[in-house]
Order: structure tokens, then sequence, then C-alpha cells
């Protein structure tokens, strides 16, 4: 009794410097967030947006034709030359890729992300893990230029090919006009291929983040109430994992949009947006044009953004 | 009559685990047939069997006659309220509980018609155009029964579905519950492991344990004559002790005699009252009855003796159930 009356009911403060900083943080919480999020404001606002908002005014100057210099006159001259027939084909070409690429990696990515959140449990799972992010942990371009050399008339996929006699198959898929040409190495089908090989990985984690979400007795709930495994499918588990599609095609979608080292080692010489404003700012020096195409990625994504959350892809978040 | 569901040696087995052990059962067309036991007894994987979640590895499930083994869920004309309630989240509650409608093809206008109906049934006109996660725990329970009332299926499971309601709100949930499935006759099949709500609510009871029916019968059966220890225990905590100190049968025999049963009676035996605890309406007493552990409950206008006092106890013998050999 005696020795519960003398322990004190509050403790004296705790000496030291970091105690007491600790203790300022502990009563003053608002403050503490503040302090959090100052960094990455200042790295956002400045850093980030400032650099966009600086691109986006270069982007409204144009360029002296005679000299090359640029004018410092806002104008919308250079978005006019955007619509150059042969402008406009390079966004429409890379569009097309992004999006057949996008809908591929899709495709490809919903049995592997289904697999994985539903089946895979201990080890398997971090199997699944290491198989999905180690090709992540290589360089980019060592991956490329072996894709390359996969691709090419000598490479081990001809090769494969003709000791399976499908050399003809081959030979087919690339005598289809515009996706083919001489060898897959130089044709939109082999850049199609390096593409989805490259960026799948984006795909598949979000997928399964959002299928891993889907609570298993929801699927037994749609079977109960008479849904067939393929309704089951479109009305309980596609509009459930649209979210993480759609955080996936944001991935696919822009980075194929921006790559601009993809096209030039595997495919024919036509230019991808990301290749324009490489050859604009750099050998042409038309540092307004290549703001000019690096905004149409941006205005793309846009747009795309919109209209994914107006088809409801963000509901189920 | 045909049953509306049979288990003929019914098993399914979890790798070495045997959830559902050769179980027979038959639950009669039109009744509400509880299904009791602790967790991991085998009474929600027999649920999932007659769903069809789950297929037996060995025996015979039959539904209203017809052979069920290898028949998929939805070609069961039998619906489920699941514990979770697994309310389709990307849905309003109108698309819901339209659900079971939407994928037989039915339109737009007819099953949106049904779906009100069904959510007027069940006390929620006028919420068809909110979220499930709008929606308090109650709510969304009705919504998981209307839902699985829309198909009118010859069979209704539910899935402990009071479990996560507080009591007040289990209470009212049981009254309507009972009351809905006589307005509608349709056979309810119900797992739960609260006794007090199968003995409130069921015309059968299966009492499980182990992956085995440890037995079956009316709530009256159960309570009164419990056919082994263990339902004895797990069905209004009994007090098992042997027959001949009982006073009402042979030595070697077990008997039950439940603990409201025991009295307070100045004439009657002695016992030590070891511990008390004060339940509001009753006063919970635990005894010391000749080395043997007994519990009473005394209505709480009585005067209940203190912890060590000495407390005198008697009990009719038509009161005690005296079990079969080897129970």
């Amino acid at each position: 009794m005696s020795r519960a009356a003398a322990a004190p009911a509050i403790f004296a403060p705790r000496a030291g410097l970091a105690a007491g900083l600790a203790d300022w943080v502990l009563l003053h919480p608002r403050m503490f967030v503040f302090l959090l999020v100052l960094p990455i404001t200042l790295w956002l606002g400045i850093v980030y947006i400032g650099a966009l908002i600086a691109l986006l005014i270069q982007s409204f100057f144009s360029i002296d034709e005679f000299s090359g210099m640029v004018v410092r006159e806002f104008t919308l001259k250079t978005y006019g030359e955007l619509f150059r027939p042969y402008n406009l084909d390079i966004i429409l070409r890379t569009v097309a890729m992004a999006a057949a690429v996008t809908a591929a990696a899709a495709v490809l990515a919903f049995p592997i992300a289904y697999f994985a959140a539903r089946y895979a449990r201990g080890k398997w799972k971090a199997l699944f893990y290491i198989g999905v992010m180690l090709p992540l942990w290589s360089s980019y371009l060592v991956k490329v230029y072996a894709w390359k050399l996969v691709l090419a008339r000598e490479g081990i996929l001809n090769w494969l090919f003709a000791k399976a006699h499908l050399t003809w198959l081959l030979d087919a898929v690339l005598a289809i006009p515009v996706i083919g040409g001489n060898s897959l190495s130089v044709s939109y089908a082999g850049t199609f291929l390096v593409f989805l090989y490259i960026w799948l990985p984006y795909m598949i984690i979000p997928v399964q983040a959002a299928l891993e979400r889907v609570p298993g007795p929801l699927l037994e709930a749609a079977a109960d109430l008479g849904a067939t495994p393929r309704q089951s499918f479109s009305l309980v588990l596609l509009p459930l994992a649209l979210p993480g599609i759609a955080a996936g095609s944001i991935f696919t979608f822009s980075l194929t949009l921006g790559d601009y080292i993809v096209p030039q080692i595997v495919g024919n010489s036509r230019l991808f947006i990301g290749q324009a404003v490489y050859t604009q700012q750099g050998t042409a020096g038309n540092i307004p044009l290549a703001a000019a195409f690096t905004v149409v990625p941006i205005a793309i994504m846009g747009l795309y953004l919109w209209g994914a959350r107006r088809m409801g892809a963000f509901d189920a978040l | 009559m045909t049953d509306a569901v049979t288990f003929r040696g019914v098993s399914r087995h979890f790798g070495s685990v045997k959830a559902v052990d050769a179980v027979d059962l038959s639950i009669r067309d039109g009744e509400f047939f509880a299904m009791l036991g602790p967790s991991g007894s085998g009474k929600t994987t027999c649920l999932r069997l007659i769903a069809g979640f789950e297929q037996p590895d060995a025996g015979h499930i039959a539904i209203f006659g017809e052979a069920a083994e290898g028949v998929p869920p939805y070609r069961r004309n039998v619906n489920t309220v699941f514990q979770s309630y697994a309310l389709f989240p990307h849905m309003n509650v109108r698309d819901n509980v339209a659900f079971g409608l939407r994928v037989r093809g039915i339109g737009r206008a007819a099953r949106h018609r049904a779906a009100e109906e069904a959510l007027a049934q069940v006390e929620l006109a006028g919420f068809g155009g909110r979220r499930a996660g709008e929606l308090s725990g109650g709510q969304r329970q009705r919504v998981a029964l209307a839902r699985a009332l829309i198909n009118k299926p010859r069979v209704v499971l539910l899935d402990e579905p009071l479990g996560a309601l507080d009591l007040k709100l289990r209470e009212q949930m049981q009254e309507e519950l009972r009351s809905l499935q006589r307005t509608l006759g349709l056979t309810f099949v119900f797992v739960t492991h609260d006794q007090d709500e199968a003995l409130s609510m069921a015309d059968r009871i299966a009492v499980f344990a182990e992956g085995r029916i440890r037995q079956v019968g009316s709530a009256e059966d159960i309570y009164r004559r419990p056919s082994s220890r263990f339902v004895a225990d797990f069905v209004g905590s009994s007090n098992v002790l042997p027959a001949d100190l009982a006073g009402a049968g042979p030595a070697g025999r077990w008997a039950s005699l439940r603990p409201e049963d025991v009295l307070l009676d100045p004439a009657g035996r002695e016992a030590t009252v070891t511990a008390r605890a004060f339940h509001g309406r009753v006063t919970k007493l635990t005894l010391d009855f000749g080395g043997q552990a007994l519990i009473a409950l005394v209505p709480a206008r009585e005067a209940v003796p203190e912890p060590g006092a000495t407390a005198r106890i008697s009990w009719d013998p038509a009161r005690v159930h005296v079990m079969e050999p080897g129970a």
C-alpha cells in the first residue's frame, strides 16, 4: 500500500533534445504533419510542376525559320505544326502502338494476376513476385538489344520456327502490310512485342493488387445467385479489377507514348513521339516543337483518365 | 413427401482434416433447420456442400430428391445469405438485389420492380439507390436476405447471418427471419454457433462436433434430453454428473441437470459456494457438491449465499436426464 502511494502519478520529463522534440511532436500533431509534407510539396511544386509549366511555356514559343533562333513570343504556330501530315502520322502511330500494347498487356496480365491473387500462397507467391519483378532489375537497354538479336532474321526465334517447320507462319505474319516487314526486328510487330515485354510487369502488379482486394465470397455469391462463370467474370470480377487495369494501363500507355529507345532499336525507321522529341530538341534544335510534342502525351493521358473515370473505372476504389 | 436436403454418408476432407465425416442428414421441406456447433465442427462445410461451393469426397447429396454431386452452384435452386453478406461493392442496393434476375436474363424494368418488392419485404423500401457501403450492418443483412429470396429458391441457406449484429438487433432479426420463413413456407437452413439462437428459432437442430452430427431433434429434445455429454454441455452449459450422484439412475451412467433446475432449498443437500456472479435476471452460483462442480442459476430476487458459505440445494429428479451408456 505504502509503495503504491510512493509511486508518482505523473513521471518526470525525459532529458535530452531528442526526447524533448519527440514530446513536442506528440503534443503538436498538426505541426508535425505540416513538417512531414513540406519537403514533398516543395519537390512536387517547384521541381516537378514548375518544370512542367516551363515546358508548357516553351511550347507556345516558335522558331525563326531563317536564323533557327527561338522567338520568345506567345503563338500557336508550333502547335499548328503538329498537324502537318508528317507530324500527325507520328502522333497517330504512337497512340495506336500504345493502345495495342496496353490492350495486349491487360489480356496477358489478367490470368497471371488472377492466379497470383487467388491461388498462389507462400512459396508460389514469392516466386510470382520474383518472376514478375526480376526483369525490372536488369538494364532496359540490355533487354532491348537482346530482343533485337532474338527477333533478327538470323536470331533464335527464326531458328525455332524453322526447326518446328513453321517458317511459313512467321512469313505470313511478316507479309501482313503495315505491321510486317523484312524480319520481326525491323517491323512494327517486333516493336510491339518488345514494348509488351518490357511494360507487362507494370500491368500485372496493379491488376494483381486489385484482384487481391476482391473478397472470395463475392464470386461465390455471384455463382450462388445463378451467374455462370462467364457472367461472374463480366459482372463481378472484371468491374472490380477495372481500377487495377486502369492503373496498369496508365503505366503501359504513358510509358509507350514517351519511349524513344525501343522503336529506335527494334522497328522500322519511322518515328514515334519520343524520337520526334529527341530529334527536335537535339539535331534540329527546335525546342518549341519538341515541347509541343511533349504536351501531346500529357493531353492524351488527361483525356484517357477523364474517359476512364467517366466509364466508372474508379467506382470500385 | 420428399425431403428438402438429404445427406447419405457425406464426407469432405481437407488434407488430413475431416471437416465433414460420414454425415447422414435429412432436412424436411418447409422447416427451419439449424446446424449448431463450435467453430471447426463442420457445420459451415455442410452448408457449403448444399450450396455447391464444396463437393463431397464421398457420399451422396440430394436436393428435393435430385442428385447434387457435381452440380455447380449456379445450377442449384438454392441461395445463400453469407456471413460477410458479400454484397457487390460496385453496385447499388437495387442492382445487388436484382442480380439473380439479371443473370437469368430478366429485363431491367421487371427486375427493378421485383427488387423494390423484395426490399419492401425486408423493410428497406426506398433504399434501392444507395450503395452497400452506406448501409448499417443490420441493413446490409436485410439486403443480403432480399437478394437471396428474389430468386424464389427451394432452399435458403444462412451462414451465421446474425453474427455481426449487436444483441438487440439480433433478437429483432431472429423474430423477423422466423416470421418471414413462416410466411414464405420455404426451407431455411441456418448455421450458428449460438445455442440460444438455434433453440429460439429452429424447428429442428443438428448439433455438430468434429465433423459429425451428435444429435438431431427439436429444440426441446436437444435441451431436455441431450444424448451425450458434449451436447448437454454445449447446449445450455448443462451440469453433467454421475447419474447416481444426481439420484436419478444407476452408477456408471452420466446424467444432465440444467443449471436453472438446481434450486436453493433449506431442506436440501449441502454444497459449498465457490464463486458467485451477478447476471441481472439470475445469479450464477458455482458449487462444490461432494467433489463435483455444479452450476446453479438462481433467480435474482432470491437471497444468495456468499462464496465460501454452505448452500442447501435440491432438484426435481424428473428434471434429470440420464444418458445412454457410453454417451
